[in-house]
Order: structure tokens, then C-alpha cells, then sequence
């Protein structure tokens, strides 16, 4: 635990009260503006409100689409703040903390959160990516290190990791197998999801074929193209608004002293994810509740190895024991912590984690494909192996 | 392409599948002169294939050994499209013509395996037959839409024995329109791998490779190693540093085999170590000179320290006993 819990001050003062989405595909057919459009004006219908009432944005920034666009476009008159977070899918809990931030602090009062990208049919993380060459880029000084020799693909990074997570605790590909089976079992039964109405058995993943040893295809997200956002307001505004709020109970970006881009490689130990260890006390103690009081979690399921970790680092289990919370099948449809309803980013799509808080919102509401029973908090992860964040949400 | 043209094509083609064609005849039985040749081009100098006295003491061939890389070599077809004497004339790509005339005109071979059941010796005559065994559903890719087809090689002595098969893969795909005036491609260059991108906390660490030397930043004031190299000592925060020279030795702290995609000019399977160097500090690399599956943690490396291609050398790794 870090300093005490001083950032307490943002603890349920905002709510997400409207969620939108465009459709998930591999080839959008329109621009990630017209996506980014369609996923905010289907939030802004969602929670009741309209362009005009939005005086906040937030978003990534590797998104491509200006706020000053969006605003104009959806019929918005002015943004009192704005602001994005870095580093990929790290960037997915940042908006949250910083819409809570500015709406705690009075600087504004209704903010939308938005990602679009056509990551699919538009550049490709997956297919080895070049950056900008020129020396100015901390991109490129930092890839220096790892291109020349080909190790240039998400998934070879993560089985650096993966590969001392199995040496450690002995956990194996089966281990991985069985998150992404239960990704997938719920995926089957979520008409949005990519992979609805196929299921994978564990099988199928052992046989499935070696991607970066030990990651097997169906320990690897799909890639996709869509666009997820969300309207954030203030709990005040929230009770005179339709939907159960989603109240952001508490909420942390998390960078550690280890923390690299995607190359986290020289900690004294690589087999977990620091940063979680990191903010996982002050995201429970900003909330006033611990693991037993988490009822499901979206968790940043990019690749399957890295769920393990997670439920390790909020405190679900113990170090080097997710593989058999997980084998006991507590993660799974029915089990006790029931992950990423939605069927994941293995099973619904890639929208760089924004598709797994608008399932969380869906919970809370009891309005999912795959509702799980009295939901009143749900645990919420950004992505793994970069600069990232948690929240947890509540019933308001 | 609508579906009924694409259900059009594939009522042609599909009636080819699994037929076997063939013999294709080599022109000439395996000779030394030919391993000697192909032995010096690829710079193989396994004792097994031309060593006599190396062959005599350790194994039970009684004549110089072809590399099994060499399979399809000999029934390699002349320039003009002809086989060795006695081969059928009928063109194994039949599948692949019939596409192209529909519009799938681009092909890329996107996959070969081999699978090698004996070694072939100087006097053994080569022929192989071929079968197309599969073709996919219309796919997109990258490139374009098209068909993965799927080709089996199987490769005899004279005794009609298999020695060796393969399984091809070629994507067969539809080339994008020519746009008006659109100027003509320029012809691909060679794909190099990506140079790393220098900078001042960086530049030293590189020339050091070039001058045949992996550095190591040590922090003047604590005396801190660190890799790879930043501005400012984390231990002391001081600004001021020098290098060591590595020893190169270490071990494997852990390890992955890239299999897919393969990402050009590497060579695939990939093996990508990240080492704990005995100094210290860890350092990502490939490992050469291994079998793709021969790597675990611990395995104790050496350095080499290679110029792979005109201006870069990388600090390459290899398993050594201990």
C-alpha cells in the first residue's frame, strides 16, 4: 500500500450512467471517427442526455479522433476539460479516474469517455509493428532493444512472463487453456460477441496452433475493429437519470518501479504484474471493501497467461494459486468470481479493454446476456505488462 | 467477386483435388559434385555429407550423404517447364492456372514442411509425385481475397520408396485493379530487419557492437550496472557513467519460440532469450545454433557478437555446456 487513501475524495462521487457501443468486426467499413460518433451519441441516448449537456471528454491517446470533432459533431457546446492516457490498453481505467477526478473537483460535470479503432482492418499491433524511426520517438529508442532481433509481436512479449509464471508455480499451457475456454463459454452465448455460438473445448486449445511458445492462438485476443464509450456524471446528477448508476467507488492509474512498455523484463521477478500488486490496496481501501465483497470482474484478457496474475494481485487467491481458483472453475459461468461475462477480448472483441467496462456497467445493471446474481460491486482491470489502472464499480 | 462466381470457380476446381500427378524425373542421380556445390553455397559443414573417414568410423553409409534440405532439388524443372526423361507432361498446377484466369492471379507461398524419412546417397535417382489435398474457403487477408492451397510432394528413390514429403501452401489471390495512370510498383527491395534507432543515452551501446564489444553502463558514483542504457543511475540518481566490457557468458532467464507471423528475414521458428548476464544484468537476444526446442531457464549462453546485415551487429546468443 502507498500513501493513504488520499485520493478518497473521488470515491463515489460519479457514476457511469450511459454506455454505447458500435457492432464488433474485422473490417468496420467507415472511419474510427464516424465509430467513435456512433459509440457517444449511443451513450448519450443510453443515459438520457444529449451532446449539449457533455462539458467533459477523455479518452486514450493512441485514439486518432479530436475531442474538439466529437463535440461539435454530437451537437456539444463546450469542454471544460479533457485529457487522455498513454500506453495502449494500460489507458483503459485512466479516463474513469480522471472524469471522477474533475467531476469530484467541480471542474466539470458530465464527461464522455470514448476508443474507436479499426485495429483490425487498419494497422495491426499483432503483425509486427514498425513506429516512427526517428530518433525523437521514445517508441523506437525503447523497441531498439527487441526489433533487430524479430521479437516484435504483443504475444512474444507476454511468453517472456508467461514462460516464468509456468517455471515458478508450475503452472502449464492448460492452465492458460482453461481462461480461455471460459472467455469463449461466455462469448457463446453473447449475440455481440465475435466468437457467439463457438465454444472452444480444452482440447481444441491444446491442439490450437503455437503462436510464441507457450501461447497457443487461443490464448491471443482476436483483433478488431469497434468503438465503446461511455457518459460519466455526478452521482447527484445520476438519481434524476433512467439507468442504475455505475458508481465509481474507487479508481487508481498504477505505474511501478519496474513498469516498461510492453517489455517489462527487469524487475527481480517478471512472473506477476507489479503494477496490480501495487494498487490493489488503495482501489479496496478508496472503496471500503475487500475481495469477498466483489461479486464478477472484467479483467484486461489481451492474452490468457495474464489473467492469472490478476486474480493473484486483487487478492482472489494466492500468489501462484489462479490456476486452480481457476481449475476449480470459480471463473467461469456459475463460479464464484465469474470473469468477463461478456466472453473477453478472447471471446468478444479487442476495443482495448472498453468493452469489458461496459459489461461491468451491464452487471451492475442486471441487464447482461450472462447476468450473475446480485451484483453490487464489480472489479475492473486495465491492461497488463504497461502503465495501467483498476476501478471498482458499485450499484448506485 | 459474388458468391456465384466464387461457387462457379471452386465447381471447377474442386473435382482436381486429390488427384495425384506425376512422376516428375530428375535429370541426374545424386552426385557428390552436386552436395559438394550446395554444401559450399549454403556453407554446411556437416562431416556426414562429404567426410569419408568422418562417415566410415561413425555410421553405416557407404557413400558420400545428401543434405535432406536438398529434397527438392533433384527434380527441379529446366527453365523451359521440362522434367528428366520419362515425366508426365501434365502440369501439377493445374488448380493454380484455373485460378488465375478467374482473377486470382497473385500467389504466395505461405507455408512448407518437410518431413524426411531417410538420407538420400550419391547414386540414388530422385522423382516425386504431386497432389493438391486441400483448398480453403474464400479467405481475406492482407493481400487480398483468395484460396489457400494446399499441395503434397512426395519424393522417391528408385524403388519407388517416399524419402522425404512436403506440404506447400501457396494463397492464391485476387490483385487489385490497376488503377488508371497509376504508376507501376517499384520492384520489392530485400527485406532487412529493423535497424535500432540511436540516440545520445543510447549511441554508445551500439558503436560498442560495431566495434565488437557489448557494454554494460556502470554508474561512476555507485557503481550500479544497467541495461538497457538511460541517463540516470536509479540506485544514486547520478548523471555520470562509463561501461564495462561483458564477458558475454550467461543464462537463459527465459525464453520464447516465435512461430507466427513470420515476420521477414527471420528465419522460423525464432527463438528469443532473455539472459541473465554473469555481470549482472539481462539483455534480450536470439539464440542461434540450437534446435528450435532445445532452450530452457538456466541453460548457460555465450555471446557472439555478429554483423547481420551491412552496419548492424547484434549480440547474438548461443547454448554452450558446461
Amino acid at each position: 500500500m502507498s500513501a493513504p487513501h488520499s485520493s478518497a475524495t473521488l470515491s463515489r462521487k460519479a457514476a457511469i450512467v450511459g454506455i454505447g457501443a458500435t457492432e464488433f468486426s474485422k473490417d468496420s467499413g467507415r472511419t474510427e471517427m464516424q465509430l467513435a460518433l456512433e459509440a457517444v451519441k449511443a451513450a448519450l441516448d443510453d443515459a438520457g442526455l444529449k451532446g449539449s449537456d457533455i462539458d467533459g471528454m477523455s479518452s486514450f491517446s493512441m485514439d486518432h479522433n479530436w475531442e474538439n470533432e466529437i463535440l461539435r459533431q454530437v451537437g456539444g457546446k463546450e469542454l471544460k476539460f479533457f485529457s487522455r492516457t498513454e500506453f495502449g490498453g494500460g489507458a483503459a481505467c485512466g479516463p474513469f479516474v480522471h472524469a471522477a477526478t474533475a467531476i469530484a473537483s467541480g471542474l466539470c460535470n458530465t464527461v464522455v469517455i470514448y476508443r474507436a479503432l479499426n485495429e483490425r482492418s487498419g494497422l495491426r499491433f499483432g503483425a509486427g509493428q514498425l513506429f516512427n524511426t526517428s530518433p525523437l520517438d521514445p517508441n523506437i529508442i525503447n523497441f531498439s532493444h527487441y526489433f533487430p532481433y524479430g521479437f516484435m509481436t504483443p504475444a512474444a512479449w507476454i511468453a517472456f512472463s508467461a514462460r516464468r509464471y509456468m517455471h515458478e508455480f508450475g503452472a502449464t499451457s492448460e492452465d492458460f487453456g482453461r481462461v480461455a475456454v471460459a472467455m469463449r463459454d461466455f462469448a457463446a452465448t453473447n449475440p455481440n460477441a465475435f466468437f457467439y455460438q463457438k465454444p472452444i473445448t480444452l482440447e481444441q486449445h491444446q491442439t490450437s496452433r503455437m503462436i510464441a511458445d507457450p501461447l497457443r492462438l487461443l490464448d491471443c485476443c482476436q483483433e478488431s475493429d469497434g468503438a465503446v464509450a461511455f457518459v460519466v456524471t455526478s452521482v447527484e446528477r445520476a438519481k434524476h437519470l433512467a439507468n442504475i448508476p455505475a458508481v465509481i467507488a474507487g479508481a487508481r492509474q498504477s505505474i511501478a518501479s519496474t513498469t516498461r512498455m510492453m517489455t517489462p523484463f527487469y524487475g527481480e521477478s517478471i512472473s506477476g504484474i507489479p503494477e496490480f500488486d501495487a494498487c490493489a490496496d488503495d482501489v479496496y481501501g478508496m472503496a471500503g471493501l475487500s475481495p469477498a465483497d466483489i461479486d464478477m470482474a472484467c479483467l484486461y484478457d489481451h492474452f490468457s497467461p495474464w489473467v492469472l496474475p490478476q486474480l493473484e494481485a486483487f487478492g482472489f487467491c494466492k500468489r501462484g494459486e489462479a490456476k486452480d481458483f481457476v481449475k476449480d472453475g470459480h471463473i467461469g459461468r456459475g463460479g464464484k468470481l465469474p470473469v468477463n461475462t461478456h466472453g473477453g477480448q478472447l471471446g468478444e472483441a479487442y476495443i482495448h479493454g472498453m468493452n469489458g467496462i461496459a459489461e461491468a456497467v451491464r452487471q451492475i445493471r442486471g441487464t447482461s446476456v450472462n447476468q450473475v446474481a446480485n451484483v453490487n460491486h464489480v472489479l475492473i482491470t486495465a491492461g497488463a505488462g504497461v502503465p495501467t489502472g483498476a476501478a471498482i464499480l458499485a450499484k448506485g | 467477386m459474388s458468391d456465384p462466381a466464387v461457387a462457379a470457380l471452386l465447381e471447377l476446381v474442386t473435382p482436381l483435388v486429390n488427384r495425384r500427378v506425376g512422376p516428375y524425373n530428375g535429370w541426374n542421380p545424386v552426385t557428390r559434385t552436386q552436395i559438394w556445390q550446395w554444401c559450399m553455397a549454403m556453407g554446411d559443414e556437416n562431416p556426414l555429407y562429404l567426410d569419408d573417414d568422418y562417415r566410415a568410423a561413425n555410421t553405416d553409409f557407404t557413400g558420400a550423404v545428401a543434405p535432406p534440405t536438398m529434397m527438392q532439388m533433384w527434380t527441379m524443372r529446366a527453365v523451359n517447364g521440362d522434367h528428366g526423361p520419362g515425366s508426365t507432361r501434365q502440369n501439377p498446377y493445374e488448380i493454380l492456372a484455373i485460378m488465375e484466369q478467374h482473377g486470382f492471379a497473385g500467389v504466395m507461398a505461405v507455408s512448407y514442411d518437410q518431413t524426411f524419412h531417410r538420407y538420400l546417397q550419391e547414386g540414388d535417382q530422385v522423382h516425386h509425385y504431386s497432389t493438391i489435398i486441400k483448398i480453403s474457403d474464400l479467405k481475406t487477408t492482407g493481400v487480398g481475397k483468395g484460396f489457400f492451397v494446399t499441395e503434397k510432394a512426395e519424393y522417391m528413390d528408385q524403388n519407388n520408396e517416399v524419402f522425404a514429403e512436403a506440404l506447400i501452401t501457396y494463397f492464391q489471390y485476387q490483385t487489385p485493379p490497376k488503377q488508371p495512370g497509376a504508376k507501376k510498383a517499384a520492384a520489392p527491395g530485400k527485406i532487412n530487419r529493423v535497424h535500432p534507432v540511436e540516440n545520445q543515452d543510447t549511441a554508445h551501446f551500439w558503436q560498442g557492437l560495431r566495434d565488437g564489444k557489448l557494454l554494460i553502463q556502470r554508474c561512476t558514483s555507485c557503481n550500479t550496472l544497467r541495461h538497457p542504457p538511460q541517463p540516470m543511475c536509479e540506485k544514486c540518481q547520478s548523471l555520470q557513467w562509463d561501461c564495462i566490457e561483458s564477458t558475454g557468458q550467461g543464462s537463459v532467464y527465459t525464453f520464447t519460440v516465435m512461430h507466427y507471423p513470420e515476420i521477414p528475414p527471420f528465419d522460423y521458428p525464432n527463438t528469443i532469450v532473455l539472459v541473465d548476464l554473469q555481470e549482472g544484468v539481462r539483455i534480450v537476444s536470439q539464440l542461434i545454433d540450437t534446435k528450435p526446442g532445445d532452450v530452457h531457464i538456466g541453460m548457460p549462453v555465450a555471446m557472439q557478437i555478429k554483423e547481420v546485415q551491412d552496419g548492424m551487429s547484434l549480440p547474438l546468443f548461443r547454448p554452450v555446456q558446461k
